[in-house]
C-alpha cells in the first residue's frame, strides 16, 4: 500500500476510535456494530491494475466478525465438454441466474462448526453458501453440485472469487479491519460490503455498505461513446486504422 | 506500462501488445496475409474476450492492409479489377459471417467452430502449398519456368467470363467472387483477413501471377475487414479502439519491414515459409481439440439483466 493511502486510512480509523470512546460513554445508545470502507468508489481509469479497499469498523463486545463483499449479479452459463468422435466439445450447459460477478469473504476466526450452516446460508457467508440458483429446475443434486463447483472454480481462476477465506484482524478489543482486493478485470456496477457480528453461533448484528465500481475519465468516455454512438464509433475506428496505415506507408516510402 | 482497455474491460501491458502487433505485422507484410490467424488466438490467450478479439482484430486489419497495399501499389502489384470482383463476394460473405457468429455464440459452439475451421482450412491449404513450393524449390533453382499457364479444367467452363488484363487472365467472374465470399465469412467469424486462404486460392484456382497476389488480396481485405469492423462495432459493440490502436502502431511498422523483406524472398520460398507457419498453427489447434482440456467446464461472461 502506498504512503498516501496509509495516511488516508489512518484518518478514518482515528475518527472511528474517537467515536467509539464517545459511544462507550453512552452505553444506552450503543450500536453493536459499525463499519465503513476506506473508499466507496473504485474508479477504473486508463492505468487501472486492480486496487485494495480497506473495510474497518468497531464492535461493542465479544464475537466474531465476518465480511462478505459481493459484486453485480448477472446470468452465467456453465458448459461441460465431453469427447465426441475424438474431439472435445460442449455437450451440456446449465444457466445460473443472479450470479455475483465478484465474491470475497473474510472472517476473524473460522466459522465452520461454530456457526450452523443454516445461518451461513441465510447470510451467504463462505463460498459454499453463496446463492447460485440454476434456471433449469430439473437437475439432480449431484449434477447441480458439479456445475456449481465448476462455476466457482472458473471464477476463482479469473481471480473474481476468493480462493481462501480472508482474515479480519482485530486492533485491540473493539476495532477491526480487513483489506479487500479488486483485480483489474473487476466488473463495473454496484457492490455490497456486508459485515456480520456473530455471537454464540448466530448473527446478532449486521451492516451493509454499498460500493460502486465505475469507469472514470478516458476509458469511461470511450465505453460510453461505443455504446451510445456506435455508428460514429465504428466509423472513427476505421478512419483511425486507415490513417495509421496510410501514415506508415508515407513515412516508410523514402527510407 | 499497464493500460486499461475500455471495451475488453481488462488491463494489459501496452508494450506487449505493441510487440505482438509488430511481430505479426512483419509476417503480414512478408507474406501478404493479414496475420489475423496468429493475432486472434494470441489476443484470446492473453485474456481478451473472443468476441472483442474478433471485432478489434477486424478493425486493426484495415490499417495493416492499407499500409501493406501502399507498398504493393507503388510496385504496381495490385489488380484492382479482380480485387473489386472479389470484394462483391466478400461483402456478402462478411454479412453472413457476422450473423453466423452471433448465432454460434448463442449456441455455445463458436470456439469449436473456429478451431475446426482453422484446422480444416489451414491444414489442407498449408499442406498443399508446402508440397508444391518444396517441389518448386527442389526442381527449379535456375530460371523459374511457368510450365503450365493453361490447365483446362471445369473451372474454365463457368459462365460470366471476364478479362483481367493486369493478371493476364480470362476467367469466369464467379471464381474470384466465390473466393472473396469465403474470405468474407472467415473475416467475420474468425477475425482474420483470410489472406492465408485467399493467397493460395488466387495462385492455384485463378492462376494469378504470384507477384500480384499479395497486393490484390490485401486490397480486397481492406474492404471486407472494414465492413466486418463496422458491423461488429454497431451490432455487438465489440471493437476496442484502444486495443486496435496499440496493435496498429506495432502492426503498420512491422508490415513495412515485412514487405521490404518479402521483396528479397523468392515466391516459392515465401510460400514454403508461410505454409510451414500456417501448418504449425493448424497442428497446435488440432492437438488442443483432441487432448483433454485442463478443465472440462467453462463459464460465459455474465449477462446483466
Amino acid at each position: 500500500m502506498t504512503r498516501r493511502s496509509r495516511c488516508l486510512l489512518a484518518l478514518p480509523v482515528a475518527i472511528l476510535a474517537g467515536f467509539c470512546l464517545w459511544q462507550a460513554s453512552r452505553p444506552a445508545w450503543a450500536q453493536s456494530l459499525v463499519a465503513d470502507l476506506s473508499s466507496h468508489l473504485i474508479a477504473i481509469t486508463t492505468g487501472f491494475t486492480g486496487t485494495d479497499v480497506v473495510l474497518f469498523g468497531a464492535v461493542d463486545g465479544d464475537g466474531d466478525v465476518a465480511v462478505v463483499v459481493q459484486g453485480p449479479e448477472g446470468e452465467v452459463t456453465v458448459r461441460r465438454k465431453d469427447r465426441v468422435a475424438g474431439i472435445w466439445m460442449n455437450v451440456e450447459d446449465v444457466a445460473f441466474a443472479r450470479v455475483p460477478a465478484y465474491y470475497n469473504v473474510a472472517v476473524t476466526a473460522p466459522l465452520e462448526g461454530v456457526v450452523p450452516p443454516t445461518v451461513l446460508q441465510r447470510h451467504e457467508i463462505g463460498l459454499d453458501y453463496v446463492r447460485l440458483l440454476p434456471e433449469k429446475v430439473k437437475l439432480t443434486p449431484e449434477k447441480l453440485a458439479e456445475f456449481r463447483a465448476a462455476l466457482i472454480r472458473n471464477k476463482q481462476r479469473a481471480g473474481l472469487y476468493t480462493t481462501e477465506v480472508g482474515e479480519v484482524s482485530f486492533l485491540g478489543q473493539r476495532l477491526f479491519r480487513t483489506r479487500i482486493f479488486f483485480p483489474a478485470n473487476v466488473a463495473t456496477g454496484t457492490y455490497t460490503a456486508s459485515v456480520f457480528l456473530i455471537r454464540d453461533g448466530d448473527v446478532v448484528s449486521a451492516q451493509t455498505t454499498p460500493l460502486l465500481v465505475s469507469k472514470i475519465g478516458f476509458s469511461a468516455n470511450v465505453f460510453e461513446f461505443a455504446q451510445r454512438n456506435s455508428v460514429f464509433y465504428a466509423i472513427l475506428g476505421i478512419m483511425l486504422a486507415v490513417t495509421a496505415g496510410w501514415l506508415a506507408g508515407i513515412v516508410f516510402r523514402k527510407s | 506500462m499497464q493500460i486499461y482497455l475500455p471495451i475488453a474491460e481488462l488491463s494489459v501491458n501496452a508494450l506487449l501488445i505493441l510487440m505482438l502487433g509488430g511481430g505479426v505485422g512483419f509476417l503480414s507484410g512478408l507474406f501478404g496475409v493479414g496475420g489475423g490467424f496468429l493475432m486472434t488466438p494470441l489476443l484470446i490467450f492473453i485474456g481478451v474476450p473472443p468476441a472483442v478479439a474478433v471485432g478489434t482484430q477486424a478493425n486493426q486489419l484495415v490499417g495493416a492492409s492499407v499500409s501493406g497495399v501502399l507498398a504493393h501499389w507503388r510496385r504496381n502489384n495490385v489488380d484492382v479489377k479482380l480485387g473489386g470482383i472479389m470484394l462483391i463476394g466478400g461483402a456478402v460473405g462478411t454479412g453472413l459471417g457476422v450473423w453466423l457468429f452471433g448465432l454460434l455464440q448463442k449456441l455455445g459452439h463458436i470456439d469449436l467452430v473456429i478451431s475446426l475451421s482453422y484446422v480444416l482450412f489451414l491444414g489442407t491449404v498449408s499442406s498443399l502449398m508446402l508440397t508444391e513450393s518444396v517441389r518448386a524449390i527442389v526442381k527449379g533453382r535456375g530460371a523459374p519456368v511457368r510450365s503450365k499457364l493453361h490447365h483446362h479444367t471445369w473451372l474454365h467452363g463457368l459462365p460470366l467470363k471476364m478479362r483481367f488484363p493486369r493478371s493476364r487472365l480470362y476467367i469466369s467472374a464467379l471464381l474470384p467472387a466465390f473466393i472473396g465470399f469465403v474470405g468474407g465469412v472467415l473475416v467475420a467469424i474468425m477475425g482474420i483477413g483470410g489472406g492465408f486462404l485467399l493467397v493460395p486460392a488466387m495462385i492455384y484456382i485463378l492462376g494469378m501471377p504470384t507477384a500480384l497476389v499479395a497486393g490484390t488480396s490485401l486490397f480486397q481485405i481492406i474492404f471486407t475487414t472494414g465492413l466486418a469492423a463496422f458491423l461488429q462495432a454497431v451490432g455487438n459493440q465489440t471493437v476496442d479502439i484502444v486495443l486496435a490502436l496499440l496493435l496498429l502502431v506495432g502492426g503498420v511498422i512491422g508490415a513495412q519491414f515485412g514487405t521490404r523483406a518479402g521483396a528479397k524472398l523468392r515466391g516459392e520460398q515465401a510460400r514454403a515459409l508461410l505454409a510451414l507457419m500456417v501448418l504449425a498453427v493448424a497442428v497446435k489447434l488440432a492437438v488442443d481439440l483432441v487432448i483433454r482440456p485442463e478443465d472440462i467446464y467453462s463459464i460465459t461472461l455474465p449477462v446483466i439483466r
